[in-house]
């Protein structure tokens, strides 16, 4: 029977071998491509860090300036300069600035942060996040997003998430 | 007047005052549950909702296209309400009357093929709501708005409709409680029903007495603490997600002066006037001991209770603990939401440290 066919049973396994690999090449091939399919071939989000001109360039209090390119506000305040981030603590919506209550408000559920960012109404259940920021050797202030820092870890204290001006 | 009810409105009023209707409804079902009483309740309350909508302030925010399935909502919800309990109702009379209920009589018990008497009620009723909704869609566009800003969000920043009861819940509680324990303890629970309750009176008819507390207690959950929320969420939530009365102006100015407290910073700083421990777990001790004696001693402790006894005899060791569980899950919503409003509190337990908040 064996020498009637075209293919005996060492061949068909070779056969089998080769086609299995074949066909195993081609998923993983499509699967890679799918992969990268799923992420965008330009990138529109802003960029992490970003220069932010000179401290003099602030007056006391909020500054909303980098609010709608970088999401930060750059505030002002007891003889320091900090980059706060915009993004509320309770479900990441963004607050408002309501200068004539001294207080950020998210529209979402209400959550209330005072001007250095400590929460104290609705239901953010910490203070919103502190970027790093430096000086650069020319005299510019360089925010940071990709580190954050966070009261309630005692973060507030380290020396790179604040500048005294 | 207006001013008035504008103070009704605030959820620390109109919530007891619900809770009282509520009681009502239950109370004297016999005296709701007639035709009488729907005709003369619609009659009653016309006049007061035309004086309402000749307020501006109320009237833009009813006409606004999000908020019409509200008002479909509230009409359609409050009609089947009375009528399922219009049915029901009669058939306890009937069955204290010793007849068999309604739908058990013989001419309801005929029965009709599938194909063609349901499959073509289907088909119209699919036909005619997809004429609706295109209808719909073609009148009340839907705004084109600016490109997407992650950086900004439009205030009051609402959900859609349905979903305004569970953002209503997140105001009082840490998102992955309101946002996630308890939507998924919503959906299990919904799905758990026929295995928890498993009295056969009912089947195949409406009643009420017979099922007294599987009905109030599901339309409590409904009504008070779903149905409410939305109202309060669609009408009564402005920019800020402030509270404003329903004939109040949205001033995007309105001050309102608010501060929430920690269960921790009451009972460190104000009971016992020292500094909180720099511990977290010794900072949040009696939060965590209220917490784990809600969950865990209360379903016990219900045991002892006489109601209590003779439900866990009817049903049995498991089912009787799912349903306090579940029973004591959703009375967590309404006691925090009470305790945020006489009290400012914020949270039992503050973990922030941990990303736990309770």
């Amino acid at each position: 029977m064996a020498d009637k066919q075209s293919l005996n049973r060492r061949e068909f396994f070779s056969f089998l071998t080769v086609g299995w690999v074949a066909f195993s090449a081609a998923c993983a091939g499509l699967a890679s491509m799918a992969l990268r399919y799923s992420y965008p071939n330009v990138n529109f989000e802003p960029e992490m860090d970003f220069l932010a001109g000179r401290p003099t360039d602030y007056e006391a209090g909020v500054d909303e300036r980098w609010k709608n390119g970088f999401g930060v506000w750059m505030i002002k305040r007891d003889g320091i300069l900090v980059a706060l981030s915009n993004i509320c603590t309770h479900l990441g919506c963004v607050p408002n600035w309501l200068p004539a209550e001294l207080k950020f408000k998210c529209p979402c559920h209400g959550s209330g942060f005072y001007m250095n960012g400590v929460n104290f109404e609705g239901p953010a259940p910490r203070p919103l996040e502190r970027f790093r920021i430096t000086m650069t050797p020319d005299g510019q202030i360089l925010v940071d997003k990709t580190r954050i820092f966070r009261q309630e870890k005692g973060e507030w204290n380290h020396p790179d998430s604040f500048i005294r001006v | 007047m207006r001013e008035f009810v504008n103070y009704l409105a605030d959820p620390i009023r109109s919530f007891p005052i619900f809770l009282v209707f509520f009681y009502l409804m239950i109370r004297y079902v016999k005296v709701v549950a007639t035709k009488k009483f729907a005709v003369i309740g619609t009659l009653i309350s016309l006049p007061p909702i035309a004086w309402a909508l000749a307020d501006k302030n109320f009237f833009k925010i009813v006409i606004r296209p999000d908020n019409l399935p509200i008002n479909f909502l509230i009409i359609t919800v409050v009609f089947f309400t009375w009528f399922s309990l219009y049915k029901g109702v009669r058939n306890d009379g009937r069955l204290a009357a010793g007849e068999v209920p309604i739908e058990a009589l013989p001419e309801n018990r005929e029965k009709v093929w599938t194909w063609p008497n349901l499959v073509y009620t289907e088909l119209f009723c699919m036909i005619a709501m997809t004429i609706f909704l295109v209808v719909w869609a073609i009148y009340f566009k839907a705004p084109l708005e600016e490109p997407a800003n992650p950086t900004w969000a439009p205030n009051p920043a609402k959900a859609p409709w349905y979903f305004l009861g569970l953002q209503e819940m997140l105001v009082y509680f840490d998102p992955w409680y309101a946002g996630v324990i308890l939507p998924g303890l919503i959906v299990a629970g919904l799905i758990a029903i026929p295995y928890i309750d498993t009295n056969p009176k009912g089947n195949g008819y409406f009643c009420y007495e017979d099922r007294k507390m599987a009905i109030n207690l599901f339309l409590f959950g409904w009504l008070a603490l779903w149905v409410y929320l939305i109202i309060v969420g669609t009408f009564l939530r402005g920019p800020n997600w402030t509270f404003y009365g329903p004939f109040e102006y949205w001033d995007y100015k309105k001050v309102v002066a608010e501060y929430n407290v920690n269960l921790s910073e009451f009972f460190w700083i104000i009971g016992l006037n020292q500094p909180l421990p720099s511990n977290m777990i010794l900072r949040e001790i009696v939060g965590i001991v209220i917490s784990l004696g809600y969950f865990f001693i209360l379903p016990l402790a219900s045991l002892k209770t006489k109601y209590g006894a003779k439900l866990f005899k009817d049903m049995g060791t498991i089912r009787y603990f799912i349903l306090i569980f579940l029973a004591v899950a959703m009375a967590s919503l309404p006691i925090k939401m009470a305790l945020r409003w006489l009290f400012s509190l914020k949270y039992i337990v503050a973990l922030p440290e941990l990303e736990l908040n309770f």
